[in-house]
C-alpha cells in the first residue's frame, strides 16, 4: 500500500533536514570537539590553539580520575542524588496510593497537585539563593522556626556543618522534584485498567495488598523511567549546589558539574581537564540512558522481531527435517 | 465499625500530610515576599513575620542601585526563551511530520536514532560548544542560545506520538489532490491539528529555557546580555551580603511573574507533566 507513495519519499528527507543539520552543528560537533580537547593541552583564557598529548594521550583522563576533588565531587553527586531520590520516590508513591484510591474520597486533589508541583517550575537559581537566605545564621527564618518550636536551643550554622549542608542540598532537590514524580506516577496508575483494581477489591484485597501486588508491578516501566531520568538529571546537578553554598563548605556540596564548570570557566581555564571530566560523565550517562532506551523501545517492535525470528527458525527446522526425511 | 474508624483515621492522616506539604511548598515564597517589604534590621531581629512592613520601595532602591537590572534580564530572557520555543516547536513538528507522513528508507533508523540521543545532556558537550562559539566570535550572541533548540529530540518524540493517531492520511491525500504543496499541507493542515500538543510542549520548552543557568552563564559575558537566572545569581555576590531585604526583593521580582503565569496555566501544565509520564 505504501509503494505508490514512494514518489514522496524525498520529502521525508527534506522535513528531517533542519533537525539533522542543527544536531550535527550544535550537538555532534561539540561532542567530538570536547572529546578531542580531552586529549590535548588546551588551557588558558581565550586559547584556541592546542597540541595533542603525544607522549601520554590519556594524561588528562588519568589526572582527573586521580584528582581528589573530582573523586569527592563524584561521591557527593551520587550521595546527594540517593538522599534525594529515595525519600522522593517514597513520598511520591505514598501520595499516589492515597490519591488514586477512590475509597479515600480526598477533596482538593487538584489544588494539592498544583501546590506540590509549584517548586519545580521556579528557576533553580532563584530557589538556591532563596534557601541560602532562609538558612541564614545566626538569625534566618529556618533557625527562627527551629528555635521557636524548641527543636534546637542554639541556631544551626548550615554553612559550616558538612553533613547538614549536603542534607540541605538533597532536601532542596527533593522539595523541587517530588511533585513532578507524583504526577507522573499518578498518570501511570490511571493508565492501569480499572478492572484489575475492581477484581482485587471484589476478592477482598486490602489497600496495602492492592498497592504492593497490583499497583507497583504495573508501574514497573514508569518507575524505571523515573529512576533513570532522575539519575541522569542528578548526575548533572548544577544550579543548586553552585549557588546554594558555592560548593562548600570544604567542597562538601561540590558536584561533578560544578567541578567541570570551575575547571573550565572560572580561574584556571583548564579546558582539557574539564573535557576529560565531561567525557567520563558522558560515558556514565550513556550507560544509564542505554538501559532506558532498550526498555522504552517500541515493545510491539521487539515482539514482532521475536516472532519473525521464531518463524525463521521454524522454517529452517522444517527444511532440515524435510532434507533428513529425503535422505 | 472498626473498618470505618480506620478509614477515618487514615483520612485525617492524609489531610494532615497534604496540608503540611502544601505549606512547605508555599512557605518559602511567602517568607520571601513578606521579607521583601522589611528592612534588614527588622529581618535580623525576627526573620519571620506574618505581616508585611513598609520598606518595599527602599529595598527596591537599594537593589537597583547596584548591578541588578531585572527589567533588562527579563527582556533578554524573553527574547531567548521565545526564540528557542518557536524554533523547537516548529522544527520538532516538521521532523515528526517527516517521520509520520512519508515512507522513506531511513525512517525507522532515524527514529531509533532520535530516541537514542534524547538523553544527551547539553552540559556535557559545553567545553566543545564554548570553544566552537568562541572561535566564530559568537559568544554574547543570543542566536547561539536559540538555534540549538531546532534539534530537540525529546520534543520530536512527543510530537510523533501525538501525531500518529491524530493526523489522518486521507486529509493529506485530499489536500494533495486539490493541488496543495507539501509545505502548505504541513503549515496549514498538520500544524493546526497539533495545537493541543504544541501548547503543552511550548510551555515546558519556554520554562526550561527561561530557567536555564548553565549555558548562558558560560556564553554570556556582557552584563547587558545577562539573562534572568544570571541576574539572580548576582544576588549571591558580596555586594548584597548585608542587604537581606533587597536580596528577598530581587528574588521576589524574579519569582512573582513565574508564579502568576503558573497559577493561570496550572491545569495545562499538570496535565502536560502527566502526559510526559505516559509516554514512558
Amino acid at each position: 500500500m505504501k509503494r505508490k507513495h514512494s514518489g514522496y519519499a524525498k520529502w521525508g528527507y527534506i522535513f528531517c533536514l533542519p533537525f539533522t543539520i542543527a544536531f550535527l552543528i550544535f550537538t555532534l560537533y561539540p561532542i567530538i570537539f570536547t572529546t578531542v580537547i580531552g586529549f590535548t593541552d588546551c588551557k588558558g583564557l581565550g586559547t584556541v590553539k592546542f597540541h595533542f598529548l603525544v607522549d601520554d594521550p590519556f594524561l588528562n583522563f588519568k589526572n582527573i580520575l586521580a584528582n581528589p576533588s573530582f573523586q569527592k565531587s563524584f561521591r557527593n553527586t551520587i550521595g546527594m542524588w540517593i538522599c534525594n531520590f529515595i525519600p522522593q520516590i517514597g513520598l511520591a508513591l505514598l501520595l499516589t496510593a492515597w490519591f488514586t484510591d477512590n475509597r479515600n474520597h480526598i477533596k482538593g486533589k487538584g489544588l494539592f497537585k498544583v501546590l506540590f508541583y509549584m517548586p519545580n517550575i521556579i528557576t533553580a537559581a532563584t530557589v538556591a539563593i532563596l534557601f541560602n537566605a532562609l538558612i541564614g545564621y545566626p538569625m534566618g527564618p529556618v533557625n527562627d522556626i527551629l528555635m521557636t518550636l524548641g527543636i534546637t536551643d542554639q541556631p544551626i550554622n548550615f554553612q559550616v556543618n558538612k553533613a547538614v549542608a549536603r542534607g540541605s542540598v538533597s532536601f532542596i532537590q527533593f522539595w523541587t522534584w517530588y511533585g513532578y514524580t507524583m504526577i507522573i506516577l499518578i498518570s501511570g496508575v490511571l493508565g492501569i485498567s480499572p478492572e484489575i483494581f475492581e477484581s482485587a477489591e471484589v476478592d477482598g484485597a486490602s489497600r496495602i495488598q492492592t498497592f504492593f501486588y497490583i499497583t507497583i508491578p504495573n508501574l514497573k516501566t514508569i518507575l524505571l523511567f523515573t529512576l533513570v531520568t532522575s539519575l541522569i538529571g542528578g548526575l548533572q546537578m548544577f544550579d543548586i549546589p553552585k549557588l546554594f553554598l558555592l560548593g562548600g563548605p570544604d567542597n562538601a556540596t561540590l558536584t561533578t558539574s560544578v567541578f567541570i564548570y570551575n575547571q573550565a570557566f572560572s580561574g584556571s581555564y583548564l579546558y582539557n581537564r574539564a573535557s576529560a571530566a565531561s567525557m567520563i560523565m558522558f560515558i556514565i550517562i550513556c550507560a544509564a540512558s542505554a538501559v532506558l532506551f532498550f526498555t522504552m523501545r517500541d515493545k510491539d517492535e521487539a515482539e514482532l522481531e521475536k516472532l519473525t525470528k521464531q518463524q525463521e527458525r521454524e522454517y529452517r527446522k522444517m527444511q532440515k527435517e524435510r532434507r533428513k526425511s529425503h535422505e | 465499625m472498626n473498618n470505618k474508624r480506620g478509614s477515618l483515621i487514615l483520612k485525617v492522616i492524609i489531610y494532615v500530610v497534604c496540608v503540611f506539604l502544601a505549606i512547605l511548598s508555599i512557605a518559602p515564597f511567602y517568607i520571601m515576599i513578606i521579607n521583601a517589604t522589611r528592612s534588614t534590621v527588622q529581618i535580623q531581629q525576627h526573620a519571620i513575620s506574618l505581616l508585611p512592613s513598609t520598606y518595599m520601595m527602599k529595598n527596591i532602591a537599594i537593589l537597583l542601585g547596584k548591578s541588578f537590572n531585572p527589567a533588562n534580564g527579563f527582556v533578554n530572557s524573553l527574547i531567548i526563551s521565545t526564540g528557542a520555543t518557536l524554533c523547537a516547536v516548529y522544527f520538532s513538528n516538521m521532523t515528526a511530520y517527516g517521520l509520520v507522513v512519508y515512507n522513506w528508507r531511513f525512517r525507522r533508523p532515524f527514529f531509533s536514532f532520535i530516541m537514542a540521543i534524547m538523553m544527551i545532556p547539553a552540559q556535557i558537550t559545553m567545553i566543545g560548544f564554548y570553544q566552537m562559539v568562541y572561535r566564530i566570535h559568537m559568544t554574547n550572541n543570543f542566536l547561539m542560545l536559540i538555534l540549538p533548540a531546532i534539534a530537540s529530540p525529546s520534543m520530536v518524540f512527543f510530537m510523533r506520538q501525538y501525531m500518529l493517531p491524530s493526523l489522518s492520511m486521507e486529509i493529506i491525500q485530499a489536500a494533495r489532490i486539490d493541488g496543495a504543496g507539501e509545505f502548505y499541507i504541513f503549515n496549514r493542515i498538520a500544524m493546526p491539528i497539533m495545537k493541543p500538543a504544541i501548547a503543552t510542549q511550548a510551555i515546558f520548552c519556554f520554562v526550561s529555557s527561561w530557567n536555564n543557568l548553565f549555558t548562558p552563564l558560560v556564553l554570556l559575558t556582557d552584563q547587558k546580555k545577562y539573562t534572568m537566572p544570571i541576574m539572580v545569581s548576582l544576588l549571591r555576590g558580596d555586594i548584597y551580603k548585608t542587604e537581606y531585604g533587597s536580596v528577598y526583593m530581587g528574588l521576589a521580582l524574579t519569582v512573582l511573574p513565574l508564579i502568576v503565569v503558573y497559577l493561570i496555566l496550572s491545569r495545562y501544565i499538570i496535565s502536560g507533566v502527566a502526559l510526559g509520564g505516559v509516554k514512558g
